[in-house]
């Protein structure tokens, strides 16, 4: 039997994966949005697997909501890396230090 | 059960792999290509939930158009010079210490004697009468319709910001100008020419 802590162990892991991807990855700012996808999902693993297992279809809806939001906002991600290609020619993330605090 | 169980395993080993494999891989492009692979994956996964509606969702929204918005950013991006990572290592130990303890105490977290009553339950098994898009549907436009439309609003927005960011205007383009033509009078266009001479 699939425990609902199979799918809560496996969300976990994924979620770790994608924080450290974002921590490693110092090179390319896709890949860090891909990352962010990543994050997305294993959070939507864990809604779905919670409104499975407690009969509870609010959950799915709520998944619903963060798929809309993570198009909006890779759409918007994808749009802001394009001006900054535009602008500096590079989309590595070290090269990105105009902001010096 | 038994099949529900190999499958299960199967298609978390495939979705951990590959997202392991996005963000390792040096090239953008591969990395894309393994996002999909975890995007079905993890769809399979929700099929097994029998979560049908958002499993299909999840490919074709995310497969079908988000993943061919990277593909098309990652091509249209000259980024052959990027293409090496050198300095993957520098904080490699420090991620994976950070990472493996928060995984540990997710993990810990999660255990079937934590969830209550939840560590031994079932997950959702309907009949073959059931239909997911029918429930969601009608939990969408009753209980959640306000949401389902800030939802509407929230993709109207990036499709404006992102258009409004990335469209570059021309310099020679050839637009008619609205606010000049309703400017014009009579006094700037009309010029007449008599044989006293020119006549404003």
């Amino acid at each position: 039997m699939i425990t609902l802590t199979d799918y809560l162990v496996v969300g976990a892991i994924l979620f770790g994966l994608s924080l450290a991807g974002m921590v490693i990855n110092r090179k390319n700012l896709i890949v860090l949005l891909m990352s962010i996808e990543l994050m997305l999902l294993a959070v939507n693993m864990n809604f779905i697997a919670f409104s499975s297992f407690l009969q509870d279809s609010a959950g799915q809806i709520f998944v619903f909501f963060i798929l809309a939001v993570a198009a909006a906002e890779t759409a918007l991600g994808l749009a802001i890396l394009i001006i900054l290609f535009r602008a500096r020619q590079s989309i590595n993330v070290t090269d990105l230090n105009a902001l010096k605090g | 059960m038994i099949i529900q169980k190999l499958v299960f395993y199967v298609f978390s080993a495939l979705l951990i792999g590959s997202s392991t494999m996005v963000i390792v891989s040096k090239h953008s492009v591969r990395a894309a290509f393994f996002l999909i692979v975890a995007f079905c994956a993890s769809a399979v996964l929700w099929m097994l939930l029998e979560a049908e509606f958002l499993a299909l969702l999840l490919i074709f929204v995310y497969v079908g158009a988000v993943m061919t918005l990277f593909m098309f950013v990652v091509m249209m991006l000259n980024l052959d010079k990027e293409a090496v990572q050198e300095k993957f290592v520098r904080y490699l130990p420090f991620a994976v210490v950070v990472v493996a303890l928060m995984v540990a105490v997710l993990i810990f977290a999660v255990k079937p004697g934590h969830l209550g009553d939840l560590g031994a339950a079932m997950s959702a098994h309907h009949g073959a009468d059931y239909s997911n898009t029918k429930v969601l549907g009608m939990l969408l436009y009753t209980r959640y319709v306000y949401p389902f439309e800030l939802a509407a609003v929230i993709l109207l927005i990036a499709i404006v910001a992102s258009i409004g960011l990335t469209h570059r205007e021309k310099s020679n383009n050839k637009r008619q100008r609205i606010a000049l033509q309703l400017e014009a009078t009579k006094k700037d266009r009309l010029v007449v020419i008599t044989d006293m001479g020119v006549n404003k």
